[in-house]
């Protein structure tokens, strides 16, 4: 799984290194540029879990198991609820944190399945297209709800 | 224990079901995020086209899906604060095992009531109020 970054033109075999020897993060010869993406991915996942874990769940509850669950749930409903601004903010910081845990958890996944540098290339421009997609979205809807429409 | 096969990093037991199951979780819930935002977009477009999404989520075998959703969340967030325990918690290593036993216990005492409660007013419809 872990091969040169650089995939040669005619997609051959990249070229095997010693087992367990260090990483090799750039082209030899090339600028050392060592990023610390990965430690503030990993800490995001924790703390958005954290967070996720009351938000996602508080909002099973109001949506599906108090008084009538999803029974009761109409356009009404959302206008009733999205007329206060805390529950209005409780889903915006929702929509974000979770589209962007699950958008990381994906690329971890892609990264750990995906093989030819190709693949991962494309599965990862379709994730993040999607991600864009759906924080755009959402963001909009809670932004420009109208209760009167 | 037998040794793992070779090949392969995959070892089994507790340890590796439990992020197997995180896993495979995690992707589903990423899938039903991205249908749940557009099917609530429609609140945008008019009140009819909504009302007549979230009709889909009242039906019988929807409502019953819900509660493998609800399911899939729950035991992504009770796992994933076990995950949080593992990695910050200096004996969470050690109790990784008893931590997954503890959670899944949660789990079925979290989820059998939450079921019951979702899946009451399907029942009635289906098989008629008993009381």
């Amino acid at each position: 799984m872990a091969t040169t970054a650089a995939a040669p033109a005619d997609r051959g075999a990249p070229e095997l290194v010693a087992p367990r020897s260090p990483q090799q993060r750039t082209k030899p010869g090339a600028a050392k540029v060592r990023s610390n993406f990965e430690l503030y991915a990993w800490v995001f996942m924790r703390i958005s879990g954290l967070l996720l874990f009351f938000l996602v769940l508080g909002h099973l509850f109001i949506m599906n198991i108090l008084d009538g669950g999803v029974q009761r749930v109409n356009f009404g409903f959302v206008a009733g609820r999205w007329a206060s601004p805390f529950w209005r903010m409780w889903d915006l910081v929702m929509l974000l944190l979770a589209e962007l845990h699950g958008t990381n958890g994906l690329r971890t996944v892609i990264n750990d399945y995906a093989e030819r540098a190709q693949t991962r290339f494309w599965l990862k421009m379709l994730l993040y297209t999607s991600a864009f997609l759906v924080v755009t979205l959402g963001t909009l809807v809670i932004f420009t709800f109208d209760p009167d429409l | 224990m037998p040794k793992a096969p070779a090949g392969t990093l995959y070892r089994g037991r507790e340890g590796m079901w439990s992020w197997v199951a995180h896993r495979i979780t995690g992707v589903l819930l990423f899938f039903f995020l991205f249908a749940h935002v557009l099917d609530t977009a429609l609140v945008r477009v008019s009140p009819s086209s909504y009302n007549e999404v979230i009709e889909v989520y009242k039906s019988p075998i929807v409502n019953l899906l819900e509660v493998g959703l609800v399911a899939a969340v729950l035991f992504h967030a009770l796992n994933g604060i076990r995950i949080i325990l593992i990695d910050f918690w200096e004996s969470g290593p050690k109790y990784q095992k008893q931590m997954l036993y503890i959670e899944l216990v949660l789990f079925v005492v979290l989820l059998v009531p939450a079921a019951y409660r979702m899946l009451l007013h399907t029942a009635e419809t289906l098989f008629g109020s008993a009381a």
